[in-house]
């Protein structure tokens, strides 16, 4: 008999039930569909000990890392604390550390947490600002024992969020921030894998943390990052991602402008995603991470699924606004 | 032993979830290639699209499933308004079969197979 905890409620689950049914025994509404783990609807996810593997089936392997779980046809073997995606609502204070342009219009801006914390690099967390108004941004960097996090943050002209954090943050100030979410992030265990990644503007940020990640797993597989803007202003790191290139023979970068009048050979000329899946054109057994620009994902998602990527090898984070 | 066979339903006989996992990747991708019908599917978020494949492959492959036949003409009514006929339920029958037979499915399930899903053309189609 095991004890599944779920909104500040225990229950104890009958013999060879499943964690649905403990649930709805119990009259707690959740949502579910089918019962037979094909559609989905009830996924939750287990904050303390791991679901039994035959309760993961399906699921992205980065959801399985993070103990996601169909409740359907999880039976559990140990307690379990539960919650439905994305339900936790706690938020965490940060100090600002370090900020600085990358480019004209991206800032670098380093927090520091209070509190520990868990992440994968390329996970996003919402940070909040006094008054509550909220943006969601993408955590490039990895892991690491100070609990620090580094976003890169392009600045609208009118951004609500972005202008505030040109013209008003400051090193010293605090933030409230939430707990790392979404699935677009490294797994380790493949290194042999191919990976291939392809962002827009600040959708580098969560690609720069994956690579980072995938490097000290040391991925030996090919590792191909395209990173496209319209023109020069909008690409940053080139240097530093040339660099990388360098040292790791198996570490590809080609920045990529989509309507420069400049056409020297330092950029291909185009459109990222239509360069990127010209040149890797047969995705099979490939990992593709597309992050950025809403349209430009969506129609790399569609195309890297084409070319033979398995829909639960692409990991696509869209700034949608 | 072998005459568990014959309890079995047809989806477990397909080998259940694990059969619409395997072939939900292949079919849709057949699918979206395929000129006759492609269409119909632009537009969609793919994800949520997937998820639709696997209630179809589900509801194919005979196995549990909450849609009635109100719910089939309903779902499809609006396709019905864009053109949808026989041609397409035909296109979409061929990359079934063809998906099954890439699994190697045992060709007299993939005739159980199609023979449940003719049963919904006239719903799909709004006859
Ligand atoms: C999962 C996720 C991860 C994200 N990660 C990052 C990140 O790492 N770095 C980053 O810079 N941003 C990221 N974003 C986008 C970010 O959350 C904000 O939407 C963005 O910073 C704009 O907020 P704002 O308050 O400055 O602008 P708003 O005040 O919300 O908008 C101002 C004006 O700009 C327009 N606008 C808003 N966003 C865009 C855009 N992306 N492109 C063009 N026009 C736009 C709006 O329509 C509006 O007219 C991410 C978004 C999501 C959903
Ligand atoms: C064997 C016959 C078919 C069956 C059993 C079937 C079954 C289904 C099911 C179960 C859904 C999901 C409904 C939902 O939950 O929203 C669906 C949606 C859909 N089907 Fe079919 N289908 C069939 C034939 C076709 C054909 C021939 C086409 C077009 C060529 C088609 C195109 C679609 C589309 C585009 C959707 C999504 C509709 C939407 O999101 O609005 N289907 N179908």
């Amino acid at each position: 008999m095991t004890r599944i905890k779920f909104d500040d409620q225990t229950f104890t689950s009958q013999n060879d039930e499943t964690v649905l049914d403990t649930l709805l025994h119990n009259n707690v509404q959740v949502p579910y569909g089918c019962k037979q783990g094909v559609c989905f609807s009830c996924l939750m996810r287990s904050l303390d000990n791991a679901p039994p593997a035959s309760s993961q089936v399906g699921l992205k392997d980065t959801q399985q890392k993070q103990n996601y779980f169909l409740s359907c046809l999880c039976k559990p073997e140990n307690d379990m604390t539960v919650v439905l995606p994305n339900a936790e609502s706690v938020w965490l204070d940060a100090e600002v550390i370090e900020k600085r342009n990358l480019s004209a219009n991206v800032i670098f801006l380093k927090l520091k947490s209070k509190d520990p914390l868990a992440f994968f690099a390329g996970q996003f967390v919402n940070l909040r600002r006094d008054d509550g108004v909220t943006r969601s941004y993408s955590i490039a960097n990895i892991h690491n024992p100070n609990h620090e996090l580094e976003f890169h943050i392009r600045i609208l002209p009118d951004g609500q969020f972005s202008r505030w954090v040109a013209d008003e943050l400051q090193i010293g100030m605090l933030l409230t921030f939430s707990h790392a979410q979404g699935s677009c992030h490294y797994i380790e265990g493949k290194e042999e894998q191919p990976l291939l990644l392809i962002g827009t503007g600040t959708g580098l940020a969560p690609l720069y943390g994956i690579i980072r990640d995938a490097l000290s797993y040391k991925h030996h597989g090919e590792i191909h990052l395209y990173h496209g803007s319209r023109d020069e202003s909008g690409l940053y790191f080139v240097e530093k991602l040339r660099e990388l290139a360098k040292k790791y023979s198996n570490f590809h970068y080609t920045p990529c402008l989509s309507s420069s009048t400049d056409l020297s050979t330092d950029y291909a000329h185009g459109r990222v995603h239509e360069i990127a899946l010209k040149e890797c054109a047969k995705l099979d057994g490939w990992r593709v991470y597309l992050c950025g620009q809403p349209e430009m994902v969506k129609h790399a998602k569609k195309m890297a699924y084409l070319q033979g990527a398995a829909l639960n090898s692409i990991y696509a984070d869209p700034f949608t606004y | 032993m072998s005459d568990n066979t014959t309890n079995l339903t047809l989806f477990e006989q397909l080998g259940g979830e694990a059969a619409v996992n395997a072939a939900v990747d292949i079919f849709y991708r057949k699918v979206l290639s395929d000129y006759r019908i492609n269409r119909f599917f632009d537009n969609v978020d793919m994800e949520q699209q997937a998820a639709k494949q696997k209630a179809f492959l589900t509801m194919a492959f005979g196995g549990p499933n909450n849609y009635s036949g109100q719910d089939m003409r309903n779902g499809h009514a609006k396709l019905v308004k864009m053109g949808l006929d026989d041609s397409h339920f035909d296109a979409v029958m061929e990359n079934l079969v063809a998906t099954l037979a890439e699994l190697n499915v045992p060709q007299e399930l993939i005739a159980q197979v199609d023979a449940l899903a003719q049963t919904t053309r006239n719903d799909v189609l709004g006859k």
